[in-house]
Formats: structure tokens, C-alpha cells, sequence
């Protein structure tokens, strides 16, 4: 790795410590009055007053969890079905200056799911979509689905802190409140800062113009600025173009690249701030915080530093993959020379860690480790730090896990924040971390058996095995990437994927929000020495080691087999 | 103020209290692995095999499924597949049979000391006659399972008392053994706190008549053999949340397991249905399956060696929670009577004179106070008893409020200090300047000061106190250090409440408390989130024990606090409460330690079979066999032997328990984690590399 890579992670490093705290506190806030009036109270409370009117929310009234998961669930439904409406009559919709026509039921299915379900998985290409549902329909869902993962997340902390309580917030108040006060802030922001680096923002279709060297070219439009900002704001990564973040109009230089790294976690990591806030125990929230950053600074410290050297194949095949004044080296196949490997290997561990998935980079073409860490760090679940929300409840799941097996060994029923972890919360849990093992497995593995799915590979061996297991696995944890190689836009994958996103993203809810209502109906026992203590760094790392060997247990064979071989056999021959 | 002295008033029906051990004995009784208890477990382990009874445990039941398949294989196959192959299934076949009856076996073990027990019991419960009294007062004999409750037995000498009830009249001396173990007889009278009898005990001397208070067939006795012999055992919360969880990672394993096939079909190295339910059982939480329910047995029998009956064993597991602890601060913190603690001279007295007068005083008392007195004099100023002929002593009267002695001419006084100066002042004697702040200073601290005179002179003062029995202190200190907060209960006012509570080193006290304060208390402590423990005899403790969290009754208490709460002492030590917190923490700290030793086990268990897996189709694999095991074969055989050996090797700690140290639960957690987290990772490594060497050296390919 270079000295500029160093650099660039040091800087990014250092704007995540302090946004972390700011952005947390302030959320903190957002979420629960009692902290402070949060900024702007008054200019926010302004917009929402006539949203609660016109949508008739009480904003005062409190759900129970049940209702709360309902409420997600009526809203999820009817929001998709109008998006998949307007994918499907596009044509004869405004705001379409290439006039592209109406999408067809299975990709408009998979889309409208992918989107819904903040995948942003893009099994259409180039020219599919109009500007009026990049800018309305996939918008719309880039805002609400980041949104809704957030007030899942909050209603669980409710749940956490909360003492012999019923209720878990209001869907409807926490989804508003994230929108207006966080995510269009935020992104109004970021848009600007894009701008400014030279992402384009503007409504034109398509032009031709003649370049210098006198060749006509076609130089493509669209409000990119805004869109780019929450597509990497709230995790959503699809992209406005199907290179997504590698297209220099979306992701035009250096700066602009930490830029959108930055955005994707920033939310996420703040939300440990968040929750330590909400549960006064700062500590705990810390806590969370490096677990979560060790993951993610720990997997970026595989794939950067490989892709930095290349493969080794390509060596002895005579290929020079040093780092010259002429060339950025290390292994440069799918990536673009803007960012070179370093950058690209940043953009990828982020991009996978949190559920983010815009890419800057073809998977397909990292290094075996370097793929297979990206692919890793989905199966994670995405905790590290994951998506809005969903990445903090993901780990918080995992704490319940670390809580229960390590907890009895001090002596007492688990504990954690002083919430009894018994039987009901369990057999949630144990739902919860049997989902994407039943789901990904299962489907892959009947991917094996099926012709169609098989001819959808770019590569034939572990490649071709890894491309379908990194599909599902990206559908399910809601992450949207690809391993470009796989064609997705069949039958197969177009329905089972969209099956797999949609069980992948509202079962872990459910349960989520289950336990929480189960938490939040406890007393709260107080901590004593005999407490297993959970804010400290022996739990943190046991969390670590609790998230690596749950997961590691579950996917070791299918990992040993796709990209573990495919490495072992580059350097020692297959 | 005053405080009134009350020496010779109390009359101790019960045997002079003598410092008790910290620790409660353990009976010596049967070893758990005595020969009889390991030839019946290994017996009943093969009994065992029954599915009816293997489905109660899903991850065992997986592992007796996989056993049959690969019989049946072996079965098919043999003759066509290769030697090789045939051995290999074989012995993995072999292994799995072994894994479930190891299984059984150390479920079976940990029954073992309960059914011997239970069947010493089932001789005790032999038929009796009882004489039923009707209304008219004449007797009819009865059978006494034919008995009903509110039946008036009438009970003689050298007779069975023939069921549980309470005495109603007279009182007599029983001889309990056959429940508790201790020879020596106890007094059961009707009344007060100490009615309750139980059917199968024999009255000693004197006659009483015993109202029946349970049905034949659920006495205690019944009960008893009941819990023992593990009958009534039901699973725990927390073992049915340790149970979900194992049951999900067996789910979890089986979907893994079940969908590398289609991976390895792709990969075009289909593995064999052998090899693929070798790896399942190998990656199923089967050590902590296995053990599980030996692991909750012996908890509850630890208990039941302890004397210490456990209703439920919800009971036991609450007990590791609990938080707070009421103790009743006579006869658990303290004797319960004051004793002697110093000689105070005062008015130029020397100790030593004072010491030699206090003796003579005492030595005809027969009060514990009295013998407080003596024994301290002697203890600390090596004075010798002696004969004192023609002495005559004063007793003590309520009027007078001082006892004493006259003998040769010297005429000694003890007793109340205003009392004592009234005496003394009588017969013109001087009243000693540094009597009045001595006093006070006793008074104020709780304790009770008796002033000596002789003569016309004043010579000091005794300092009587509540003695905190011996080892108290250090046992709040651990439990503290535990987290548990201890709340001292007395009647006392709340000056003396204080300074025994300071002594002592509890937490907090309830002072002049009455038993409606005991409930508010326990309420408080629980709306706060607190779990309570409290031990208790009367019958006004009844509602107490109910709504405590841990209640242990008394042995000696009354019915009505037996049937309270949900826990028996069959010592009637309430000091036991303590112990019985710490074998509930060490049932659920071995619970959780196995369980986190078996998941990290998995680890190698991946690098010994993957490898050996895929490493034909895909040789560089090889480098994942870190541990270099000698061939596919004995890779697999290997791990699926640690996997069995390892339930064996584990028998001992899930039945004596996991070491329990009482220390802050960080220090619990770092030590257990580096234990059962960091060596259920390594173990395996050495164990499975050890096997493997074995195996391959007797030739296994």
C-alpha cells in the first residue's frame, strides 16, 4: 500500500471520530425528546406538523410492537406496489427525455423489492430507467427505506431501555422525523460537497458532441448529485448509471471517493452514539462502536493491501504489477485508474460492510481473498457498521447471542442493559441468525442444481460458485452489490433473489422488533458487581469473536470452496 | 434508657449454640462414581436409547438418527465397498453409537446418587398403623395410607409417626434421622414454631397428637424420593433458553450440512452420506447436549447433599440470581444470645480482681449468658472453675434484677446498673466516677452492660453482646464481592440494629421489624428488579417465603412455612442460604462455561474434516489441514472420536461443577472466557492431532 493509501484512511478515520459522536448525539435527540431539543426543531417541526395533519398521525400516540411491525409492513406494501406501477407505465410518464419505455413485470418486480428493500440490487442496465423514477420511485425508496431501517432500530432500543413498557414509539413519527431531520439534511449537504468535486446535477437526456479528437460521442444527463448523496447516505447503493460509483460522473476523483465512503458509514457508526445516548451508557455505545470499526477496519486491512499487490497468477505470467509514476499497480482488472487498487479496496470493504453496495470497482475481478472478504463481510449480516439502523440492531442481536452464551458463565441469568435474555428472546434470536443461514444456503445451494441458474455464470469452478453465492448473499443481507459476472436479469434469479431480499429484509425485522416488545415489557434489574458487565472491552471482545465464529461455523464450506480455493490454488497451483 | 438485663429469664430449649463452620458439611456419603452408582448409570445408559426418551434432547436425538443411518449403510454396503471404506463407516458408525450412549451414560450417572438415595428413603416409607382419635376421644387404628387430612393421630413412644402434620398436643423428643441424616433427636411441641412433624419418623420419648396436614402419597417423603431420584425434574428457564439456542445451532449445522452437498456436487466432489453425517454430529453442540441435563441434576443433587430439599429446580437457578438476601440477624448472623465479650473494671479495680469476682459470680449460672461469662474469664485470664461448697446463690427476679452469690463471708452482685447502684448505695458504697460513661458507652453500641459489685464496692462492668457467629463477616464480604446485597432482619431497636449490622458487615438492616415489614420489604426489593432470598421457620413467615424469590424453610418450622416456600433445610440452618446462592451461580456458570466450550470446539473440527473433504478434488485445500492429520479418513474418524471422548472427559466438571470462586463478575467472566472460550478453541487442536496419530499408526486409511 502507498503513503497516499495510508493517508486517505487516517483522514477518513479521523472524520468518522468526529462525526461519529456529532451526528449521534443530534440523532439521539431526534429520536428521544427527553435528551434536548434537537437543531432546528423548530424549522423541522414546521414541516412535519403538516405531514402528521394531512397523514393523520397522531404524533404523540405510541405503538405496541405488534402494531409497530404492521405498520412497517402496510406501508413497505403499498409504497412497492406503487413503485412497481410506475416502473411498468413509465413510458407514459413525465420527465423521460430518452424515452425509454415501461419495464417489464419480472425485472420491474425485482427492482421494485430491491429498492424497497434498500438492496438497490440493479438487475437492469443502462437506458432502463427513466429520470422520473430514478428521481420519484427509486428516490422516494433510497429516502424511506433507510428511513424504516432506522425506526426499526430505534424502536428496539426503546425496547432495550424502556421499563415495563408496552409500547415501542410510533412507526410513522420515527420514519417522518428520520426523513426530514437526518437523511434530507444530511443529503442536501452532501449533494452540494458532490458538486462541488464535479458530480453533474442537471435534467438533460442524453447529447451527442463531437470530442476533440472529432469523434461524435453520446455524454449521458441526470440530476446524478442528489441521487449519489443518498445512495451512499442511506445505504441504499444503486446507482444512477449501472457502473454506479466507477462512472466518472457519479464518482469523479479522490476526494470524491472518500467522500462517499464517508457517507456510507457515517450514519451507521453514529447510531452506536446514538444508542449509547438513548440508553444513557455512553460506554455501551462505545463499545459497540469498536466492535463494529475492528470488523470493518480489519476486513479493509485484507482487500486493500491485496489488491495493492496483485495476483501473483499475473506475475508469473510476466505481468508488472509494481507501483511506477506510470501506473497505479497491483491488480487493476476492474478497477478504474482514478482510484486505483488502494481506493477501490476502501470503496469495496465499505460498500460490503455497510449495506450500502454502490461499487467503484468490479467485484468480479478482485483478487480470491479480496472478493471473498468482500462476500464475508455480508455474511456478517451486515454489522459492520451496516446499514441505517439495520446495522446497529444486526450486532445488538449479536450482543443478545454474546450476552446469553457467555452470560451464564458469571453465575446468573443473561443480562443485557439489565433486560432478562430468557426463552421468548431466544427463540427470536435463534430465528434471527437461522433466516440467512435457511435462506442463502438454500437457495445457492438449489442454484447448484439448476441449469438456467448455472448459465447465468461469467466463470465455471469456485469463481462461477462464488458469483451465486455472493448473489444471494447480497440480496439477503440487502447489500445490492454484484459479482458482476453472474447475469441476473433471468427468470430465476429475478424472483428467487426478489424472494430472498424481501425474507431477508422484513423476517429479521419482525423478529427484531418482536424481542424488542418482549425487552421492553421486563423490569429492568439493576447491575450489581454480579452483573456480567457488557460495556467493557473483554465484551467487546467477545462480541468480535462471538460474530466471527457464528458466522465463520456457518459459512466455512461454502467460503473454503469458492473463494478459499481459488486463492490457495494461486499460489499453489490448482 | 435502660436496658434491661434478662439473664436468667431465658431459658434455651435448644442445646447450647456452638460456633458452627463457615462452610455447611457436606454428608460424607456416597461417592459419584462409587462402583454400584457407574455399573447401574452404564446399564441404564443403554436403557436410555429408547427415542421416546432421546427426542426430549433434539441435538442427542440428531446423533442417534445418524448412528442408524450409518448402521444401515455399513449393513448395505458391506462386501461391495471397499475394505477400506467398510472399516472407515464402520468406526464412524461405531463412534456415533458411543457419542449417544456417553450421552446417556453421564445423564445416567448424575441420577446414579439420587436413586440410591431414593430407594433408602422408599424402606422408610413402610406401611404404619396410626391411631386415628375421634371427637368422643376414643382411638380407632388405621392404615396410614388410608389417612386423611385433619385426621388426630395419636403417637407413643418407639412409634412411625404416620404422616406429616403439626403437633396439637404435647411434646415429645423425634428422632428425624431417616430424612435428615442427624442422629441426635430434635423436640417437636405443640404450638409455637416448632409443631411440624414428618410421616416416617419415630417419636422417642413422651406422647403427642399429630394433626394430619397431607394426603398419603404426596408427603414429604413422597416428595422427597421424588426429587432425588429426579422424577419431577423439570426443565429450568434458562435450560430451556440454552435448549432453544442448541436446538438452532443444530438447525443451523443441518442447513449448512445439508447444502454443501449441491456445493460439492457442483464442486464435483459429492461426499458420501457417512462423511457428511460425521461432520454434522461433529459441528452439533453434542457436548453440551450431552451434559446438559447431568449438568442441572447434579445441581439440584449437590443441594440434596447439602440437606437441602429444592421444590423446583426454577428454585435453584433463581437462587444464582438473586440479589438481595434477608437473613434474620438471631440465630443466622448471630448466636442469638448475648454473650460475655469483655470485662470493663472500673473505680481503680484490676482487671485481674474483676475477672476473678466475675468468675465466682458466674459460675453457679447455668444461663448461656452465665456460661458466656465463665468461658471468658477463663479463655482470657486463665482462670480455673472450681468447687464453691456452702455457697448460696441469689437467683434472679424480676423485682430485684440482679443475681449473685454469697459464700464465705464475700457477697457478690451482677446485674442491672441502675439496679446494681440502687445495692450498692444501700449499703453507702461509693459510685466509681467512669461507671456512668461505661455503661452509657455499652448501651449506646448496642450491647449490654451488666455491673459487677462486691461488697460495698463497684468493680466493673461486663460487656454482653450479640455475637456474630464465626466466618459471618468474611461470607457478606464474598457475597458482596458477588454482587448480593444483605439485608440484616430484627426486632431489635434500630441503635442496636445498627451496630450488630456494622459489625456484622451486611449491607442494611430492618429494624424492630414485624412480619407485614418482612413483606413490604421483599416487595420494595422486588419492584426495584431485585430477586429475593430469605430463609424463615414461623408461621408468620409463611407469606414471606411465598413471595420471596429463593424461601427456604426451616426443617423445624411449621407446615405452613414448609409449604411456603420453595426450598426445605433439612439442617434447619439458615446460614445455609448463603451456600445454596452459590451452588445456584455454579449450576448455571457450568452450564454456560460447556456451553461456550463446545461451540468453540467446532472450530477445529471444520480444519480436521474440511480438508479432508475436498483436498482430492482441490489439493491445495491441504493447507487447511493446519494440523496435518495423516488421511482423509482418519481426519474425519478423529474428530468424530474427540467428539465422543470429550462428553466423558467432561462428566466430572458438569457433575461436581465448574470451580466456583466468589469474586465480581468481570473476574468470573475474564477467568472462565481465557478457560472454557480460549481452551474450547485450542483443545481440540491437541486432542484431535493426538487421535489422529493413534489411528493412523493402527493402520486406518
Amino acid at each position: 500500500m502507498t503513503t497516499a493509501g495510508w493517508v486517505e484512511l487516517a483522514i477518513l478515520i479521523a472524520a468518522l471520530a468526529v462525526t461519529t459522536p456529532l451526528l449521534g448525539a443530534y440523532m439521539a435527540k431526534v429520536y428521544d425528546p427527553t435528551l434536548g431539543r434537537p437543531r432546528g426543531d423548530r424549522v423541522f417541526s414546521a414541516i412535519e406538523r403538516p405531514i402528521y395533519r394531512i397523514c393523520r398521525i397522531d404524533p404523540e400516540s405510541e405503538q405496541r410492537w405488534s402494531t409497530y411491525a404492521l405498520s412497517l409492513l402496510a406501508f413497505s406494501l403499498v409504497s412497492v406496489l406503487i413503485l412497481y406501477a410506475q416502473l411498468r407505465l413509465q413510458g407514459h410518464l413525465l420527465l423521460n427525455p430518452d424515452r425509454y419505455k415501461g419495464i417489464e413485470p419480472k425485472l420491474s418486480f425485482n427492482t421494485a423489492v430491491s429498492f424497497l428493500t434498500n438492496t438497490n440490487w440493479q438487475a437492469y442496465g443502462d437506458g432502463v430507467m427513466s429520470q422520473l423514477s430514478q428521481m420519484t420511485g427509486l428516490a422516494f425508496h433510497n429516502f424511506v427505506s433507510a428511513a424504516a431501517g432506522a425506526a426499526v432500530a430505534v424502536a428496539f432500543i426503546r425496547g432495550l431501555i424502556r421499563r415495563t413498557a408496552g409500547t415501542l414509539g410510533n412507526f410513522w413519527v420515527d420514519l417522518i422525523r428520520t426523513c426530514v431531520r437526518i437523511l434530507l439534511p444530511l443529503a442536501f449537504v452532501a449533494a452540494i460537497v458532490l458538486m462541488s468535486q464535479g458530480v453533474i446535477d442537471n435534467f438533460h437526456g442524453a447529447r451527442p458532441v463531437t470530442t476533440v479528437a472529432g469523434q461524435t460521442q453520446t455524454i449521458p444527463g441526470g440530476p446524478l448529485a442528489s441521487q449519489e448523496a443518498i445512495k451512499e447516505g442511506g445505504q441504499n447503493g444503486g446507482g444512477f448509471f449501472g457502473t454506479n460509483s466507477a462512472h466518472p460522473f457519479e464518482n469523479p476523483n479522490g476526494v470524491s471517493n472518500l467522500v462517499e465512503i464517508w457517507l456510507m458509514l457515517a450514519i451507521p457508526f453514529a447510531f452506536t452514539y446514538t444508542f449509547g445516548k438513548m440508553a444513557r451508557n455512553q460506554k455501551q455505545g462505545w463499545v459497540v462502536f469498536a466492535t463494529m470499526f475492528a470488523l470493518w477496519l480489519g476486513m479493509l486491512l485484507v482487500i486493500a493491501p491485496l489488491e495493492a499487490r496483485g495476483s501473483p497468477l499475473l506475475t508469473i505470467g510476466g505481468a508488472d504489477q509494481r507501483t511506477t509514476s506510470l501506473q497505479a499497480g497491483g491488480n487493476m482488472e476492474g478497477k478504474e485508474t482514478r482510484f486505483g487498487p488502494v481506493g477501490c479496496g476502501y470503496f469495496a470493504a465499505s460498500t460490503t460492510s455497510t449495506s450500502d453496495g454502490a461499487v467503484n470497482c468490479q467485484h468480479d475481478s478482485l483478487t480470491p481473498i479480496g472478493g471473498g472478504t468482500a462476500l464475508v463481510n455480508m455474511m456478517y449480516g451486515e454489522i459492520s457498521p451496516g446499514g441505517t439502523g439495520s446495522g446497529l440492531f444486526g450486532m445488538l442481536i449479536f450482543a443478545l447471542l454474546a450476552v446469553f452464551i457467555a452470560g451464564l458463565m458469571v453465575g446468573r441469568t443473561p443480562e443485557f442493559l439489565g433486560k432478562k435474555i430468557q426463552g421468548p428472546e431466544m427463540k427470536l434470536v435463534v430465528l434471527y441468525l437461522l433466516l440467512p443461514a435457511i435462506l442463502i444456503l438454500g437457495f445457492a445451494g438449489a442454484a447448484m442444481l439448476v441449469h438456467s441458474a448455472l448459465n447465468s455464470r461469467l466463470n465455471t469452478g469456485p469463481h462461477g460458485l462464488s458469483e451465486i453465492v455472493y448473489a444471494y448473499t447480497e440480496a439477503f443481507n440487502n447489500n445490492g452489490s454484484a459479482f458482476g459476472g453472474l447475469t441476473a436479469n433471468t427468470a430465476w434469479y429475478d424472483t428467487t433473489l426478489g424472494i430472498v431480499m424481501l425474507a431477508g429484509r422484513f423476517l429479521p425485522m419482525i423478529a427484531v422488533l418482536a424481542i424488542g416488545g418482549s425487552l421492553g415489557r421486563k423490569k429492568v434489574v439493576p447491575a450489581t458487581a454480579g452483573t456480567f458487565p457488557t460495556a467493557t472491552p473483554l465484551f467487546g471482545g467477545l462480541l468480535f469473536g462471538v460474530v466471527i465464529i457464528v458466522v465463520g461455523l456457518t459459512y466455512f464450506p461454502v467460503v473454503a470452496l469458492g473463494p478459499a480455493v481459488e486463492h490457495l490454488a494461486g499460489h499453489f497451483g490448482l | 434508657m435502660s436496658v434491661i438485663p434478662e439473664t436468667s429469664t431465658i431459658i434455651s430449649p435448644l442445646p447450647e449454640p456452638r460456633p458452627r463452620p463457615p462452610k455447611v458439611r457436606t454428608k460424607p456419603g456416597v461417592s459419584l462414581f462409587e462402583p454400584s452408582i457407574v455399573r447401574r448409570a452404564a446399564r441404564d445408559a443403554m436403557v436410555k436409547l429408547n427415542p421416546r426418551h432421546q427426542i426430549r434432547n433434539p441435538v442427542m436425538f440428531v446423533v442417534l438418527v445418524g448412528s442408524v443411518w450409518t448402521t444401515v449403510l455399513f449393513a448395505r454396503d458391506l462386501g461391495k465397498a471397499t475394505t477400506s471404506d467398510s472399516v472407515f463407516v464402520a468406526l464412524v458408525a461405531a463412534w456415533l453409537w458411543f457419542t449417544v450412549l456417553f450421552a446417556n451414560f453421564a445423564e445416567a450417572v448424575a441420577e446414579g446418587r439420587g436413586k440410591a438415595q431414593a430407594d433408602t428413603l422408599r424402606k422408610t416409607r413402610s406401611q404404619t398403623v396410626a391411631h386415628v382419635r375421634h371427637a368422643d376421644g376414643t382411638t380407632t387404628d388405621v392404615a396410614s395410607t388410608e389417612l386423611t387430612i385433619g385426621d388426630l393421630c395419636v403417637v407413643g413412644p418407639g412409634e412411625l409417626i404416620p404422616g406429616d402434620g403439626d403437633v396439637v398436643e404435647g411434646i415429645a423428643s423425634v428422632d428425624e434421622s431417616a430424612i435428615t441424616g442427624e442422629s441426635a433427636p430434635v423436640i417437636r411441641e405443640s404450638g409455637g414454631d416448632r409443631s411440624a412433624v414428618t410421616g416416617g419418623t419415630r417419636v422417642l420419648s413422651d406422647l403427642i397428637v399429630v394433626k394430619i396436614s397431607t394426603r398419603p402419597g404426596e408427603s414429604f417423603i413422597d416428595r422427597m424420593i421424588a426429587l432425588v431420584e429426579g422424577a419431577s425434574r423439570q426443565k429450568t428457564p434458562n435450560e430451556i433458553a440454552l435448549n432453544i439456542l442448541l436446538a438452532g445451532l443444530t438447525i443451523i449445522f443441518l442447513v449448512a450440512v445439508v447444502t454443501l452437498q449441491p456445493f460439492a456436487h457442483y464442486s464435483d466432489a459429492a461426499q458420501s452420506i457417512t462423511v457428511l453425517v460425521a461432520l454434522l454430529v461433529c459441528l452439533i453442540p453434542t457436548t453440551i447436549g450431552a451434559l446438559l441435563s447431568a449438568i442441572g441434576i447434579a445441581g439440584m443433587d449437590r443441594l440434596v447433599q447439602r440437606n437441602v430439599l429444592a421444590m423446583s429446580g426454577r428454585a435453584v437457578e433463581a437462587a444464582g440470581d438473586v440479589s438481595t438476601l434477608l437473613l434474620d440477624k438471631t440465630g443466622t448472623i448471630t448466636f442469638g444470645n448475648r454473650m460475655a465479650s469483655e470485662f470493663l473494671p472500673v473505680g481503680g479495680c484490676s482487671e485481674a480482681t474483676l475477672a476473678e469476682v466475675v468468675l465466682l459470680s458466674s459460675l453457679a449460672d447455668e444461663t448461656p449468658e452465665g456460661r458466656s461469662i465463665v468461658a471468658l474469664a477463663k479463655d482470657r485470664y486463665g482462670l480455673e472453675s472450681r468447687e464453691l461448697p456452702g455457697a448460696e446463690l441469689i437467683p434472679f427476679t424480676a423485682q430485684t434484677r440482679m443475681s449473685g452469690i454469697e459464700w464465705e463471708g464475700r457477697s457478690i452482685r451482677k446485674g442491672a446498673a441502675d439496679s446494681v447502684r440502687r445495692w450498692v448505695g444501700e449499703k453507702g458504697g461509693p459510685l466509681p466516677e467512669d461507671l456512668g460513661p461505661i455503661v452509657e458507652r455499652i448501651a449506646m453500641s448496642g450491647g449490654t452492660p451488666l455491673v459487677v459489685a462486691e461488697g460495698n464496692g463497684i468493680l466493673g462492668v461486663i460487656h454482653l453482646k450479640d455475637t456474630i457467629k464465626p466466618g459471618m463477616v468474611e461470607r457478606f464480604a464474598e457475597m458482596r464481592l458477588m454482587g448480593i446485597r444483605t439485608v440484616m432482619i430484627t426486632g431489635d431497636n434500630p441503635l442496636t440494629a445498627k451496630a450488630i449490622a456494622d459489625e456484622a458487615g451486611v449491607d442494611d438492616f430492618l429494624a424492630e421489624a414485624t412480619p407485614e415489614d418482612k413483606m413490604a420489604r421483599i416487595r420494595a426489593e422486588q419492584a426495584g428488579g431485585n430477586l429475593v432470598a430469605m430463609t424463615g421457620d414461623g408461621t408468620n413467615d409463611a407469606p414471606a417465603l411465598a413471595q420471596a424469590d429463593v424461601g427456604v424453610a426451616m426443617n423445624t418450622g411449621t407446615q405452613a412455612a414448609k409449604e411456603a416456600g420453595n426450598m426445605v433445610d433439612l439442617d434447619s440452618n439458615p446460614t445455609k442460604l448463603l451456600e445454596i446462592v452459590e451452588i445456584g451461580k455454579q449450576l448455571l456458570i457450568t452450564r454456560g462455561s460447556l456451553t461456550t466450550f463446545s461451540i468453540a470446539n467446532d472450530v477445529a473440527k471444520y480444519f480436521a474434516i474440511i480438508p479432508a473433504m475436498f483436498q482430492n478434488v482441490f489439493p491445495p485445500l491441504k493447507t487447511l489441514n493446519i494440523m496435518k492429520l495423516d488421511n482423509p479418513h482418519s481426519a474425519i474418524l478423529s474428530a468424530v472420536i474427540f467428539n465422543a471422548i470429550i462428553i466423558v472427559l467432561l462428566i466430572p466438571i458438569a457433575l461436581r461443577g465448574v470451580k466456583f470462586r466468589p469474586m465480581g463478575a468481570a473476574a468470573v467472566l475474564r477467568r472462565n472466557l481465557l478457560i472454557y472460550g480460549a481452551g474450547g478453541i485450542v483443545a481440540p487442536f491437541v486432542g484431535i492431532k493426538l487421535i489422529d496419530v493413534v489411528i493412523a499408526g493402527l493402520g486406518v486409511k
